[in-house]
């Protein structure tokens, strides 16, 4: 499935050009190489796809989406969880 | 619409009272239809979502949905695979590509075969990853086998960057990367499909913008909306296309305003323009060559193309898909899967006959898994 989960920009790693995001619990690396140098910061939401930040999304938006989100994930155990997001992200591996 | 939309969200993207209530809106407006709406999902996301929440099953008779080309793995033809597997089991080498294309069968066998049979090839969580293996393997020639649209296009360019700027000296590319525009344009000017209406792929127009369906509603006088991939999403995207037909408009409207914009990201195409240029020509599994419909490396970084560095070990004769397959006729949205006669028979997810089947976005996968065949 392509849920576009919003994932949450906990750190940045200016020399590598890599982000931390934290995606509903679970924490993952992101390339900024997509993105405008300086936009994208700490705190900010950002949509992740096989690996690169691929845009910076309205936080009211993320925050209405990942309300929506946590009421199905409330639902999982923590690998479950885990899972989905992963899944989340395997979207790309199709190449779509 | 905008109160509307507002309301969904906040009840979720899957609640099923919105679901009803918007299916039972897209009913009463669409009784308003002169003609029946044959809606073309590009995305094979969209089929997924539209086979999994049995939307057909919730909307009138004279709506339908043709499902369309947007399958990166399965519109791949064999030749393009029996490519990878070549490619694999040079001296030396490790092939690395996205999952899914993994078990896609070329004209013999599939990567997965190949990879049991004891060539090293590796799924890619991230084409950075590809970077990383070539690091660690200096002694071997490292190919990345890149498929996808417009969507994970950027992706390797950034890979083709790094390794161009770092020197790197044992990475080479094979570029499958495919556009949508030219391929909805060629279903659009063979005209048997007898689409009126469009739903475009939100992830797709993230990165090179919604701009790119421009042309259709030009040229086709065709509605295009983009829209999201929940169910919700996808059924504002076709009452919004119901209410452009009744009002007999055909423009390019977005749905999921969430994240896509006119533009796209501008960085992501500059990247993509500095190391890629459309092919001549390219051909698409089932629906045949369709000119400048893919990309390949710029002659400046030639010294990359895996496919001209290596060209002597590649075949070149096109491959035609097993005989009994339809899956061609599928993507040009002439047939459903239920139209195959080895559907669910001799053609099913883990034994599959065509690429349909083979990718979890495929029409034939969604309608297998879905419809409990």
């Amino acid at each position: 499935m392509c849920l576009s989960i919003p994932s949450k920009v906990v750190k940045i790693d200016k020399e590598n050009n890599t982000a931390v995001v934290d995606t509903m619990g679970v924490t993952r690396k992101a390339g900024l190489e997509l993105i405008e140098e300086g936009t994208v910061e700490v705190g900010d939401y950002v949509l992740i796809h096989i690996g690169f930040v691929m845009n910076k999304i309205d936080e009211e938006d993320a925050l209405e989406s990942l309300k929506v989100y946590n009421e199905i994930l409330e639902k999982m155990d923590e690998q479950e969880r885990e899972n989905l997001v992963l899944e989340d992200d395997n979207c790309g591996t199709r190449g779509s | 619409m905008s109160e509307l939309q507002l309301k969904d969200l906040y009840d979720g993207f899957r609640n099923p009272d919105t679901i009803r209530s918007l299916a039972k809106q897209i009913a009463r407006e669409a009784e308003k239809l002169e003609a029946p709406l044959r809606i073309m999902e590009v995305c094979g996301g969209h089929t997924h979502t539209i086979m999994k929440y049995g939307l057909p099953q919730l909307l009138p008779d004279s709506i339908s949905f043709i499902h369309g080309p947007g399958c990166p793995v399965c519109i791949m033809p064999k030749e393009r695979i029996d490519h990878a597997i070549a490619l694999a089991k040079m001296e030396n080498t490790i092939l690395v590509t996205l999952g899914d294309m993994i078990r896609v069968p070329g004209s013999k066998t599939s990567l997965a075969q190949e990879r049991a049979a004891g060539y090293d090839i590796r799924p890619l969580y991230t084409p950075a990853d590809a970077l990383k293996i070539a690091k660690e393997n200096p002694d071997k020639k490292v190919i990345f086998f890149a498929i996808g649209f417009e969507t994970t296009t950027p992706m390797t360019t950034a890979v083709i960057k790094a390794t161009v700027e770092q020197k790197i000296k044992n990475l080479f590319f094979h570029i499958n990367h495919v556009l949508v525009p030219p391929a909805v344009d060629a279903i659009m000017a063979d005209g048997k499909a007898r689409i009126n209406a469009f739903i475009g792929p939100s992830h797709v127009s993230v990165i090179a913008g919604a701009k790119i369906y421009q042309p259709i509603p030009l040229a086709y006088r065709t509605p295009v909306v983009v829209s999201g991939f929940e169910p919700v999403d996808v059924l504002q995207g076709i009452l919004m296309t119901v209410r452009q037909q009744v009002q007999n408009r055909a423009e390019l409207e977005i749905e999921y305003t969430r994240s896509v914009t006119m533009e796209g990201n501008t960085k992501a195409q500059k990247l993509i323009e500095t190391y890629l240029q459309p092919r001549p020509h390219f051909r698409w599994r089932g629906i045949g060559d369709i000119e400048r419909s893919a990309l390949e490396l710029r002659p400046e970084f030639a010294y990359l193309d895996a496919e001209k560095l290596f060209g002597d070990v590649l075949p070149n004769e096109p491959i035609d898909d097993h005989k009994l397959c339809i899956c061609g006729t599928i993507l040009k949205g002439l047939a459903k899967p239920m139209d195959c006669k080895v559907f669910g028979k001799a053609c099913t997810p883990n034994t599959p006959l065509g690429s349909c089947m083979v990718s979890s976005e495929g029409a034939c996968n969604a309608y297998y898994r879905y419809q409990g065949v």
